[in-house]
């Protein structure tokens, strides 16, 4: 009771000293709205009957989206943290360290909701994104939200002991996160990705986010245009929870307060 | 010191090593509730290891240690209820998070059973003035202060201070001396590692000198390295030149000097080796 007191006092701190760090928020929340603004804006022929290239980005950039505010932002920020005493110091006082994640998780929220809301908003206002009408999608829509960003959010916690100082970390952290999109069809149609890549891109969770993200925005005529024919959304959510369940355990079991 | 003889820190043959680096070399030593204890030594000897030893920062490679007969190793909910009756004061600054004082004071106060008043500490460490003002614009000596500040918030029945008064003007240094002496006198005990001698002097009940990973004494300000049997210097003006002799009967000497002057000493000057004095001779003859 008092963890889950403390980790939302915890996180609403968070989110006020990020909205403060003019930096952070231009790199994590704007820099995906910028992106969409420069590959909708070149990238505007026909994929498929009624699809767009830039509305198919545009729900690739949803799913990043996920992974930008939860894994690349925590992956840094946290090495920061622990390079700088910050965690030291709270190691010091009475707090659990489920408190700080779930400050953590509690921040990543909060973007997750800004990040989604103007990358929707951009999208249905210059690039023709239909925004879904049926219930089924905006249940589909809210899963993979809440699956993703608890999946980025552990995963960033567990990468964050890989980077050995907080300086380090973003070159670490943000070429993995670009690699990964464009291995798993953020920045260019996922089926006319070589099938090596395409292979390698199935081991993670961002080319499943991105395709269940075109099962919501996209026509349900698209799926054929998949590589497995169809949306594969029970194959996602399985391999979203398996990321899930091994990220909790690596962030439980490698997590350090300090370098020493 | 006070009445009460129950201990708050036990330490015995306490041994750190940094893989083949021993630094902390065998360290017996109780501090007592309602006391502040100081504890000086030059760069390296090892100060640091021991306080975060206490702290429950760093691992111990051998002896033992109690704090508040409690085992600071210990983590879980047994070792936060411990943790919400420690203050503890880093060597190393705060990082300035973009928040303002009153916002930082005010987030911790929140993790503690029994915080003292957000304001109240505010103006004990004289932060008033600066308490909108975000933590990263604080000067280095203010910044200090808003760690003394988050030691404190707590209430904190035993408080550790690193080299809590590094870049405090002297006007700040003799108020934060008022403040520890008001802790202590509401109970709490303190354990404080210092440079400054005339720190010690003005605060310790005792302090303990440490070199090299070891204790060479513990005494109080008063007595440490056999002060009070120190050799008292006395100065004079005599035939238009300062005159100097040392002795460890002054005023022996003095009715002398009276009895020539028939009176008055012109100059006359007794000169008790200081702290300072005393603990540089030690850390000498030490070496
Ligand atoms: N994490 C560490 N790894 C290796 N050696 C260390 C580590 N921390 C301290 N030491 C070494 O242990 C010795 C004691 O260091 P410590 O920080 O305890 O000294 P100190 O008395 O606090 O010095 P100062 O007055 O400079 O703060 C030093 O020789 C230091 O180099
Ligand atoms: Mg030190």
């Amino acid at each position: 009771m008092k963890t889950l007191k403390l980790g939302l006092l915890r996180g609403r701190m968070e989110v006020k000293v990020f909205m403060r760090g003019r930096e952070s928020v231009v790199f994590t929340l704007l820099f995906p709205v910028i992106l969409l603004f420069i590959f909708g804006s070149v990238f505007q022929n026909t994929i498929a009957p009624g699809v767009t290239f830039s509305q198919y980005f545009v729900a690739g950039m949803i799913a990043s989206g996920l992974v930008n505010t939860g894994f690349q932002q925590l992956a840094i920020t946290i090495p920061m943290e622990r390079e700088f005493g910050t965690l030291k110091r709270l190691r010091g006082r009475p707090i659990s360290v489920s408190a700080y994640f779930i400050g953590k998780a509690y921040l990543v929220t909060i973007l997750m909701i800004l990040q989604t809301a103007l990358l929707l908003g951009f999208g249905a206002a210059f690039f023709g994104l239909d925004i879904p009408t049926t219930s089924g999608k905006w249940i589909t829509f809210t899963w993979l939200i809440l699956l993703g960003s608890a999946c980025s959010t552990v995963l960033g916690i567990a990468f964050s002991v890989v980077p050995k100082s907080g300086r380090g970390a973003s070159a670490i952290v943000s070429p993995i996160v670009i690699i990964l999109q464009f291995f798993s069809g953020v920045f260019f149609v996922f089926s006319e990705l070589p099938i090596w890549m395409q292979q390698f891109a199935a081991l993670f969770p961002l080319k499943w986010l991105t395709q269940g993200m075109r099962s919501v925005f996209l026509p349900e005529s698209f799926a054929t245009q998949e590589v497995a024919g169809n949306w594969e959304l029970g194959r996602t959510a399985i391999i979203l929870t398996l990321w899930l369940i091994i990220g909790l355990i690596l962030s439980i079991k490698t997590f350090k307060w300090s370098e020493e | 010191m006070s009445t009460n003889t129950k201990p708050a820190i036990e330490i015995s043959g306490l041994i750190k090593r940094y893989g083949q680096k021993v630094a902390v070399d065998g360290i017996d030593l109780t501090v007592y509730q309602g006391e502040i204890f100081a504890l000086l030594g030059p760069n390296g000897a090892g100060k640091t290891t021991t306080v975060e030893i206490l702290e429950g920062f760093r691992n111990l490679s051998g002896g033992k240690v109690r704090v508040l007969d409690f085992d600071p190793a210990t983590t879980g909910e047994a070792g936060r209820k411990w943790r919400n009756k420690i203050g503890i004061v880093l060597q190393s600054t705060t990082d300035a998070a973009d928040l303002s004082v009153q916002e930082t004071v005010e987030h911790f106060s929140h993790y503690y059973e029994n915080p003292r008043n957000v304001d109240e500490v505010i103006d004990e460490v004289g932060l008033r003035e600066k308490a909108k003002e975000l933590a990263r614009n604080l000067s280095g000596g203010q910044r200090r202060r808003l760690d003394v500040a988050l030691g404190i918030i707590g209430s904190p029945e035993l408080l550790f201070l690193d080299e809590p008064t590094t870049g405090f003007d002297p006007e700040a240094r003799r108020a934060f001396w008022d403040l520890l002496n008001k802790l202590r006198g509401e109970g709490t005990t303190i354990f404080l590692t210092t440079h400054y001698l005339d720190e010690a002097e003005a605060l310790a009940d005792r302090v303990g000198v440490i070199t090299a990973g070891k204790i060479i004494e513990i005494a109080t300000p008063a007595t440490l390295g056999d002060r009070g049997n120190a050799p008292a210097r006395i100065t004079w003006l005599e035939n238009g030149q300062m005159q100097e002799l040392e002795t460890s009967e002054p005023t022996a000497e003095l009715k002398k000097l009276s009895t020539r002057f028939n009176g008055e000493i012109p100059q006359l000057q007794v000169i008790r080796p200081n702290l300072e004095d005393i603990y540089l001779r030690m850390i000498g003859e030490n070496r």
